[in-house]
């Protein structure tokens, strides 16, 4: 039975039928996810994917944050159900305080879409197993609001537990505190990270197919469960 | 006298000589008069705010009309136009039971007066254009021209322009796949945004903007209605409907591009389910436009209830009311079996629909307001029958002069110290530097289609996942080409579109147009515009891509000034296989380089004539249509057989630009030799060109598809190395040509 892989769909979501696309690429069994439905459907990993959801017009991701489906997407992720964040996903898992700190406009005031170099700073979780620790990886970042913040405390207990999982390199695009482009939780089930592996599975239509390793990890870590 | 709130046709009938503000609406004498020969009495109040938006320049098309059905009448013979001309976008057979419907449109006016809003409805306006047709809006593209960048205002534009481009479209998640961004001070003042969206479907699933069936029901979507861009279109930005707050309100409408998301997913799924009979956006003069083009275009007539508009401000008149251009709205005809299904669609989606009216028997128009009747109108009137005006032309007074003002006595870079000095200064100029600060504040990713986008010199999108078939497309302009010769430089707008979009490797198949001119009541601005349909048509024909729809822009001028006329022509493109589609640029070392097509001495007009000396004069390049399709044919073939590595197409700027993009594209430099005159090689503006690498096993048989389509080919040298390297002349590293690329745009706006 092949894995199932829930993309959820907020008003406003706008890579979600890219991350379904990700998903089937990779092996999966590529399931949508409505933001007004309690339900799941039996997924076993969730993926929230980037856009604008509900216009972001108070702050990115407050109101997803919300729904009806983040409440089961908590739950889950507290029993352990692998959940990547990408961009306003990560957003989103910030503001449910599935991960820490915050995402704030970029340094450079302009929304920017550009191939950006990454390194692998962590394999041990559910999304990046088949990666090699401080591997140095190409996908697409294209958001206004990804400067990470968070007080000194926090990007310290981070840093100390291993749990910045991606780091810019090559040039900090936004201002992030540290270069982090990506966290994880301290179980290593949820991930969020700004760029789009979901942008960079294919060299056709991407900057290559760095991206897909995220998704191929996630099948490959229920194989090994 | 001042307009009261519930003038109803009743009244206009006992009051038949009451004095109208038809001037202030814009309508002329004779425009007033036709309308009450029409109605056979006095309009009321929403009958005359609705024919002066309707017959307003904007929606009427009076002036450009008689010019514009050259389109029609000089179309070239195709069998992949699905619709023409006249509805919202034209439709084209892409195969594999495909269509793709695209159009470009201006909104030039609002982007000078608030530049984030303006640019930002531009792309709103545009994309429910391409809804409408029943298509996914897929991708978008941007035409922008601004005044000199020394120019104080300029920045404020650039700035508020290219978020407002970014702001709507990355949030509607829509992919940017190109466009171009010119500077020239006939800009100043009246900046041009043209945006153009391209939407895909299957063939069978057209929807059309009519309203049939007795009984059906008219539902509107989206927005509520409110006083935003009242006038917007038209006339009335300074027209008092009472005397007051009312006639300060801002004639720019807001942008909602959340809501417009959710009205894309919920009338595509209206559309999946087959819910609607017809559907109509609401655009330029908002619920006049969309009730009399639908009832116009089907059989019957239409009753609409104007009170159960939902409103944003609930003082709102029916003047007001059908005249808003709040954004982010639709109007759909629905079976009245399915308007249950429909609602609950958009409920889903979170969309307000309310049925405001039903198609009815007979042939009228009536808008009621809490039961009195409000217009009663034959809606072809409104739609079709506006006036026609045969303005006068006269050809510009310093036309001879200007054309005779020529390049030739221009001081020229000479030596290869200060050719070398130029290539590196015409790559730093604002119209040939990198756009590179602009493009990235676009998502072109979005989607998961894009093959190739910017800097490439046509975007390609893949149309599905499940097939390799694509399109390509372009979009170019060039106002002082069109200012030195209006029917020439239409058709080097479309020649350079067109060769944008072989160069890629694909079949060019049709082409948009957004006509941005002068003021028609000048008859000098009226023979540009003449000049350059009739060459657009001419061209259109002669390369056998039929126009398959447009836009034009009139009054972009400040005083009695008016811009250089500038025709944007966008061409769209088939791709059999978007895996085989060829680069702009240098990809790989040890290619060889080959420049197609023939160089002659043509500067007048050109980039290094105003870039240089703010030359502008003599005659614009000549336009080589034939040469044109030879080199496209040749580009189709050597794709298909997979023999090209990069291509890139020759405009502004020449051989020389042609060769810093194509070194910079992947950082691949070159070692080339030029013959004749190194200045007139490297800067001349000839059409019909194209710079093309291959691999050494692959030149013989490029060679011979060329020789049989009659291309003349230079052989230019190999790729390589970290330079841009000229024999004989000069070389220069790749990384400071990339130095003086890139700084321009950010240092000037950043």
């Amino acid at each position: 039975m092949s894995t199932r892989i829930g993309v959820v769909t907020f008003p406003g979501s706008l890579d979600d039928r890219d991350a379904l696309r990700a998903v089937r690429v990779a092996g999966g069994e590529p399931v949508p996810l409505w933001h007004g439905e309690h339900d799941l459907h039996d997924v076993d990993a969730v993926v929230l994917p980037g856009g604008f959801s509900y216009g972001d017009y108070l702050r990115c991701g407050a109101i997803a944050r919300f729904s009806p489906v983040m409440t089961e997407v908590v739950a889950a992720a507290e029993r352990g159900m692998p959940v990547l964040g990408i961009c306003n996903g990560f957003q989103v898992l910030c503001e449910s305080h599935l991960l820490p700190g915050a995402l704030i406009r970029n340094a450079g005031l302009h929304f920017t879409c550009i191939d950006q170099q990454l390194r692998v700073e962590s394999t041990s979780t559910a999304w990046t197993g088949e990666y090699s620790a401080g591997s140095q990886i190409r996908i697409p970042l294209k958001n206004g609001e990804g400067q990470y913040v968070a007080d000194e405390t926090t990007l310290d207990r981070l840093e100390g537990e291993g749990r910045v999982v991606f780091r810019y390199v090559g040039g900090n695009p936004n201002g992030s505190r540290r270069d982090i482009a990506g966290i994880r939780n301290e179980r290593g089930n949820v991930v969020g990270l700004m760029p789009h592996p979901e942008h960079a599975i294919d060299s056709l239509t991407g900057p290559g197919t760095d991206g897909l390793g995220m998704f191929v990890s996630v099948l490959k870590s229920f194989v090994c469960s | 006298m001042q307009l009261s709130r519930q003038d109803t046709v009743a009244q206009a009938e006992q009051t038949p000589d009451v004095e109208q503000p038809f001037t202030e609406l814009g309508l002329k004498d004779e425009e007033y008069q036709r309308i009450r020969d029409i109605l056979g009495r006095r309009p009321t109040d929403t009958e005359l705010a609705m024919y002066s938006v309707m017959w307003s320049e904007h929606c009427s098309y009076k002036s450009s009309k008689v010019h514009l059905r050259q389109f029609g009448e000089k179309a070239p013979k195709t069998d992949v136009l699905l619709v023409g001309m006249g509805e919202n976008a034209g439709v084209v057979d892409v195969g594999d039971g495909l269509a793709v419907t695209f159009k470009v449109e201006s909104h030039n006016h609002p982007s000078y007066v608030e530049p984030y809003q303006g640019a930002a409805t531009g792309v709103g306006g545009i994309v429910r254009d391409i809804l409408t047709m029943g298509a996914r809006p897929i991708a978008v593209m941007d035409s922008l021209r601004f005044g000199d960048v020394d120019n104080d205002d300029t920045r404020r534009l650039v700035g508020g322009v290219v978020s407002g481009v970014g702001g709507y479209g990355n949030c509607l998640g829509l992919p940017n796949i190109g466009g171009e961004v010119a500077f020239d001070p006939t800009y100043n003042g009246n900046p041009l945004v043209n945006a153009l969206c391209l939407g895909v479907m299957r063939a069978d699933r057209i929807q059309l903007a009519k309203a049939e069936g007795v009984g059906n029901q008219v539902i509107l979507l989206g927005a509520k209605t409110g006083r935003d861009g009242i006038g917007g279109a038209s006339v009335l930005a300074s027209a008092t409907f009472e005397d007051g707050s009312e006639t300060k309100r801002p004639s720019v409408q807001v942008g909602d591009p959340f809501m417009e998301k959710l009205l894309i997913e919920c009338c595509l799924e209206l559309y999946n389910r087959d819910l609607v009979t017809g559907i109509q956006d609401l655009g330029a003069a908002g619920i006049a436009c969309s009730i009399s083009e639908t009832s116009a275009h089907g059989a019957g007539g239409m009753r609409v209830e104007l009170e159960r508009v939902p409103l944003r401000e609930p003082s709102m008149t029916p003047v007001e009311i059908v005249m808003s251009e709040s954004q982010e709205r639709m109007l759909a005809i629905v079976r009245p079996e399915d308007a249950d299904e429909a609602l609950a669609v958009c409920a889903r989606w979170g969309v307000l629909a309310t049925v405001i009216g039903e198609v009815t028997d007979g042939d009228r128009l009536i808008v009621t307001w809490h039961g009195d009747v409000v217009a009663d109108v034959p809606p072809g009137t409104l739609a079709d029958d506006g006036p026609v005006y045969e303005r006068p032309l006269e050809r510009p007074a310093d036309q001879d002069a200007l054309q005779s003002g020529g390049s030739r006595s221009l001081a020229r870079p000479s030596g290869p110290d200060e050719l070398r000095a130029a290539v590196l200064a015409m790559a730093a100029s604002p119209n040939l530097c990198s756009r590179r600060w602009v493009t990235e504040q676009y998502d072109r990713y979005v989607l998961g289609g894009t093959v190739l986008a910017m800097p490439h010199d046509g975007g390609v999108l893949r149309l599905a996942d499940d097939t390799v078939r694509g399109v390509a497309l372009a979009l170019d302009g060039n106002g002082r080409y069109a200012r030195l010769d209006p029917y020439a430089g239409a058709q080097l707008a479309l020649s350079e579109a067109y060769r944008n979009v072989s160069v890629t490797g694909a079949r060019p198949i049709a082409v948009t147009n957004c006509l941005n001119f002068g003021s028609p009541e000048d008859p000098s601005v009226m023979w540009q515009f003449a000049e350059a349909t009739r060459g657009l048509a001419d061209g259109c024909l002669e390369l056998g891509v039929p126009v398959t729809g447009g836009n034009v822009s009139f009054y972009n001028q400040t005083g009695a000034t008016a811009i250089n006329p500038t025709p944007v022509v966008g061409v769209l493109g088939v791709v059999d296989d978007v895996t085989t589609s060829v680069p702009s640029g240098f990809t790989r070392d040890d290619d060889v380089v080959l420049l197609f097509g023939a160089t002659d001495e043509e500067l007048d007009g050109s980039e290094w004539a105003w870039a240089t000396h703010r030359h502008l004069g003599g005659m614009p390049p000549r336009v080589r249509l034939a040469e044109e399709r030879a080199l496209s044919a040749t580009l189709q073939r050597a794709t298909a057989e997979g023999l090209l590595s990069g291509a890139h197409d020759l405009s502004d700027g020449g051989l020389a630009s042609a060769l810093v993009e194509s070194g910079l594209l992947d950082g691949v430099g070159a070692r080339l030799r030029i013959a004749g005159d190194p200045f007139v090689a490297l800067f001349s503006e000839s059409t019909a060109r194209a710079v093309v690498t291959c691999a050494d096993a692959d030149v013989d048989r490029l060679l011979s598809i060329a020789a049989d389509a009659g291309v003349p080919v230079a052989r230019l040298g190999r790729t390589g190395g970290d330079e841009l390297s000229i024999d004989g002349l000069f070389s220069i590293p790749l990384d400071e040509l990339r130095a003086a690329h890139e700084v321009t745009l950010p240092a000037l706006f950043g």
